[in-house]
């Protein structure tokens, strides 16, 4: 799957990296892709805030949200997913990019409190938006119930597409639609696992409700 | 993705104003930020009209019910007056796509969808809905999930949604406010038939906004359910599928209200099955008999013939169910 071209003709915001010190793996790739997205774009490094116009830019705009309890403002070519403006712009990579379609789940996160595919949502129509990914479900080294019990389940093999069944599994749980593992399933089904982990998903998603 | 400009529109006369130069709307996006991605879809500019004030559920006069455009999937099946009036629809949209995309699709964007033909969405096949005048590679391709009713020899697709089944079923009307002032559509003359300009899929004109889809009162008491046959379990459009809704009176079925999806280029209404029904008594023979006539007029095409006895079962299942509930 391709990722979209223009997203890193926009430097990412000041202060937004959370990388530690030295280059990663991720960081050098990312920096690459900047270089090679300039040559492509132009004149995009003019890009400032609001909607650009100049001919050749790609039109960007402003926008100001919410990730993990954190306010960021940045600035996004408008073709950005949320799912780019989570692991390209803010370093946040947990989220992961599978069909980049809709039809996986594995960029499941929770927007205003209700888990969506964050790669079918613009981040520029995100204006005042809290977003949750699975980086902000923990409290401090305290991991969500859900997250501790796909460890206890042992509910996952690669881990592709675990941070999104998480985050499902928690809009799963707060929706209520966790009555039998039947309920479960039906109500899951927005996320694929090509490893078949499915039973022990079920599971843990199940032993988490039974606890509220 | 093609570069676009995106604007937010704050009110109703914004979006329209917007919409009226050229401006596409956007409200849920999971259709239409998937086609752009394809280069299928590629508008100059979005409006933004997710924050309209067009998100109430409405009982109307004698049981009816209004359902506002911007009323998310997932909040319409949740919905206490839609479940309580039409529980019908609340089952067609539980059986749609994934929870994560009822959160963000719209019931206006619902019935605005469009076709999920493989051909349709792959920019280097011929698509006539896509590209008028460039052929039609479904026609004689692997066509298993294609129409076999209301096509034409330029366009076989489907339309996708289930809500929709059940919105034809019960002859729902959909109201529309333009440049030009509101106005309301039945059902049937809204989502267009491919016919020679398959490019045109609805009788909206430019600039026109979806502002509810209404319901109109049945006779009470009224049994209700959609069945949908697919592939897979879940998370799956339906190969066909089956709206029905019956008022039995006195051991009488006095109102039939059926239509099929999966199966046709638009939600189908079945007439000839409604025809079958009113003033019978039900019985298993009046379920066959009936679901008998559900393909009446089918084109199958050489990979999706078995659609023909498929439909046909699928109403007749659904008929059986909903007429012998409690």
């Amino acid at each position: 799957m391709s990722s979209e071209l223009p997203e890193s003709a926009v430097p990412p915001p000041t202060g937004a990296s959370e990388s530690t010190s030295g280059p990663s793996r991720r960081t050098f790739v990312a920096t690459g892709a900047a270089v090679g997205g300039a040559v492509v774009a132009g004149g995009a490094f003019f890009v400032g805030s609001g909607e650009a116009t100049a001919a050749g830019v790609a039109p960007s705009s402003e926008v100001s949200l919410t990730v993990n309890g954190t306010r960021r403002t940045v600035t996004v070519d408008n073709r950005t997913s949320l799912l780019d403006l989570l692991r390209e712009h803010l370093g946040l990579t947990g989220s992961k990019k599978g069909c980049n379609a809709g039809a996986c789940g594995a960029c499941t996160v929770l927007v205003d409190g209700q888990r969506v595919n964050s790669c079918l949502t613009l981040a520029v129509r995100l204006e005042g938006a809290e977003v949750t990914t699975i980086e902000g479900l923990a409290k401090g080294d305290e991991l969500h119930p859900l997250q501790q019990a796909f460890i206890d389940e042992d509910a996952f093999q690669c881990g592709y597409c675990t941070p999104g069944q998480i985050l499902s599994g928690v809009g799963c749980i707060q929706e209520g639609h966790t009555d039998s593992p039947e309920e479960i399933r039906e109500w899951m089904s927005g996320n694929i696992c090509r490893c078949g982990c499915y039973v022990k998903i079920v599971r843990a998603v199940e032993q988490t409700a039974g606890r509220k | 993705m093609h570069p676009f400009s995106y604007t937010r529109a704050s009110d109703t006369r914004e979006a329209i104003n917007a919409g009226r130069r050229g401006g596409r709307y956007i409200a849920g996006g999971t259709t239409l930020v998937d086609l752009m991605r394809e280069t299928v879809e590629h508008p100059e500019t979005l409006v933004d009209i997710s924050r309209l004030p067009l998100r109430e559920v409405t009982a109307t006069e004698r049981g009816g019910l209004r359902i506002g455009a911007l009323v998310t999937m997932s909040e319409a099946a949740a919905h206490a007056k839609v479940r309580a009036l039409f529980p019908i629809v609340s089952e067609a949209l539980e059986l749609s796509a994934s929870a994560q995309l009822r959160n963000m699709a719209t019931i206006g964007g619902n019935v605005m969808q469009r076709t999920r033909c493989t051909y349709f969405r792959d920019v280097t096949t011929d698509c006539n809905k896509r590209e008028p005048g460039s052929g039609c590679a479904a026609l004689h391709g692997y066509n298993r999930t294609h129409a076999i009713l209301g096509t034409s020899n330029d366009c076989v697709a489907t339309h996708p949604s289930d809500v929709a089944v059940a919105f034809a079923a019960l002859e729902a009307r959909v109201l529309l406010q333009g440049p030009e002032g509101e106005r309301q559509l039945r059902f049937a003359d809204f989502l267009l038939r491919p016919g020679s300009t398959p490019n045109r899929e609805q009788a909206i004109r430019q600039g026109e906004l979806i502002t509810a889809v209404e319901i109109p009162a049945l006779p009470r008491p009224l049994k209700s359910g959609y069945l949908k046959v697919r592939d897979r379990q879940s998370y799956e459009f339906a190969l066909t599928s089956a709206a029905v809704a019956l008022h039995i009176r006195g051991g009488v079925i006095r109102e039939a209200k059926v239509a099929a999806g999966g199966v046709a280029t638009v939600p189908w209404k079945l007439s000839a099955v409604e025809q079958a029904l009113i003033g019978e008594r039900p019985s298993g023979r009046l379920w066959a008999e009936a679901a008998a006539r559900a393909a009446d007029g089918a084109r199958p095409l050489q990979y999706n013939r078995f659609k023909v006895e498929l439909l046909k079962r699928t109403v007749e299942r659904q008929l059986r169910i909903v007429g012998e509930m409690e």
